[in-house]
């Protein structure tokens, strides 16, 4: 479903990933691992269209995305749960989940099968998101994400700054996503939690791969994550 | 003395007021984008239309059918490919280039016409009035341009809280790159606001054009009318605005009761009080910088 492949972005001057290849399938999740600066968030950015691809390409759905705007990504079904959860602080809840409904995109998600997904969100629904809690914020913007009824969901950081059961909370909901046929790209510091939740797993070292897999070993990943060699 | 005559006066002064505020408490109040050509653009509209009226004898009213969706769209193309570059996170340049524009309009309006007062005339409408009870006295248009004012307002109001897109304009004040995660571009929503803003301004312009007169260099007192009307009813409140116009007008009317030079003057210092003393205006509402 998604293909990226060799994929080169930067800030400026500043080259944040360097040939960068993967793939995503319908219903299947893949975790993008890596130390602070590795890059990750610059290729869920770059993948969502909110940072340009210096190079390489973005196929989703035999399409090349490359040089789509982000809302043209999201009307096409690549929806981010961007880092910082990123709500409008003086909209309502509510307001916030109904601004996804500009994607135009319909689907099995709606205001009820979302805030049944997550009570918590429907119970704060007239709350001005500004005024949430961490968790309640995180639950919100992935609600507001599932809104736009994505193929393809990207999920930045959602442990961050979070106390453990709530990130438990929030990851027991990642099946019910799968279950719609969504393919999940998760970008986490904590690697124990992706490896618990994903297929396979990509680890990004300043930039470039450093190993990629299914059902790797503890130990080829740290050296992965933290660029040594394997004594 | 009587200060119901003036009073009542000038709750309806704030109407004409409230109507050139409409736009701008969009425009700045909700969506956070400072036009100082805005006041050009209303006598801009008038000399339009006054244009218009002399080439096919209709009356101004009429004429707005054709001013005012021709002022939509100029702002809407004004906004695409010149001010939408201006915004960031920096106020200066859409300052530079709206101060621009502002002298640019002047000194076209100053060729094309004269420097001398114009107006706009409805006939017998203008100096219409009726007697309201306790024997007050008002004219028949000011009265009219108070009730659109309100209604406009109103419409306005709803739209930014109840709509699709009035949720759209206040999140893109607050995030525009996450409205793009949104599925919706940024650009079009800024595009819609103005050309809302600049038909509202229309609108103001020939009522106001009516009402008194214009002359090229017109449009900077009337600019700073609706930012003082848009600031003491407090930023993105639009019916916060309607009182801070009728304050305004009020303010100006009684004063002129007392001193009838002065009359600019009683409008400003109150607006001076409401920045000393409630800077967030009558909604109270707490704004990011």
């Amino acid at each position: 479903m998604l293909e990226v492949s060799g994929l080169t972005a930067a800030y400026g001057q500043v080259t944040a990933i360097r040939d960068v290849s993967l793939s995503v399938n319908a219903g299947g999740i893949l975790a993008v691992i890596g130390a602070n600066g590795a890059g990750k968030s610059t290729l869920l950015k770059t993948i969502a269209g909110i940072l340009p691809a210096v190079s390489g390409t973005i196929i989703f759905d035999n399409e090349d995305m490359t040089r789509r705007s982000a809302f043209d990504r999201v009307r096409r079904g690549i929806a981010l749960v961007p880092e910082g959860r990123r709500l409008f602080p003086s909209l309502t809840v509510q307001e916030n989940l109904q601004t996804a409904f500009a994607s135009k995109r319909k689907g099995a998600w709606t205001l009820d099968t979302v805030y049944d997904l997550f009570p918590l969100v429907a119970e704060r629904r007239q709350r001005r998101a500004g005024d949430l809690s961490g968790g309640e914020q995180q639950a919100t913007a992935i609600a507001r994400a599932l809104l736009t009824n994505p193929k393809l969901l990207l999920l930045d950081e959602v442990s961050l700054g979070l106390a453990p059961a709530i990130i438990a909370d929030l990851y027991s909901r990642l099946p019910e996503i799968l279950a719609q046929g969504t393919g999940v790209l998760l970008v986490e510091q904590d690697v124990s939690q992706a490896m618990k939740v994903a297929d396979s797993v990509y680890c990004l070292l300043q930039g470039a791969t450093s190993l990629t897999g299914t059902n790797l070993a503890m130990a080829d990943i740290s050296a992965a994550y933290f660029g040594m060699e394997k004594k | 003395m009587n200060l119901l005559e003036p009073i009542v006066q000038g709750i309806l002064l704030g109407g004409l007021y409230a109507l050139f505020a409409a736009g701008l408490s969009l425009m700045f109040g909700v969506m956070r984008i400072v036009n100082l050509a805005y006041g050009d653009f209303a006598v801009l509209s008038a000399y339009g239309a006054l244009v218009v009226v002399n080439a096919a004898l209709i009356n101004p009213l009429l004429a707005l059918v054709v001013v005012a969706p021709a002022m939509a769209l100029l702002g809407y193309v004004l906004q695409r490919t010149v001010l939408q570059r201006t915004l960031g996170l920096s106020p200066l340049p859409s300052l530079l280039v709206t101060f621009g524009l502002s002298i640019i309009i002047q000194n076209v309006l100053l060729l094309f016409g004269s420097a001398d007062q114009q107006r706009l005339t409805l006939g017998d409408i203008d100096t219409a009035s009726v007697t309201l009870p306790l024997d007050i006295t008002v004219g028949v248009f000011p009265l009219g341009v108070f009730v659109l004012a309100v209604v406009i307002l109103g419409v306005l109001s709803w739209v930014t809280a109840k709509t699709q897109y009035g949720r759209l304009v206040r999140a893109v004040s607050d995030d525009p790159d996450t409205v793009m995660l949104q599925g919706a571009n940024p650009k079009v929503i800024y595009g819609i606001a103005t050309a809302i803003a600049f038909g509202l301004v229309a609108i103001a312009g020939v009522a106001a054009g009516i009402q008194t007169s214009f002359s090229p260099s017109s449009g900077s007192m009337l600019l700073i009318f609706a930012f003082e009307a848009v600031i003491i009813g407090g930023l993105g409140s639009l019916w916060g605005t309607l009182g801070g116009a009728v304050i305004l007008g009020v303010a100006q009317t009684v004063g002129a009761a007392f001193a009838p030079a002065q009359q600019i003057l009683a409008g400003h210092i109150v607006f001076l009080l409401f920045l000393a003393f409630l800077p967030n205006g009558l909604s109270r509402r707490k704004v990011r910088a």
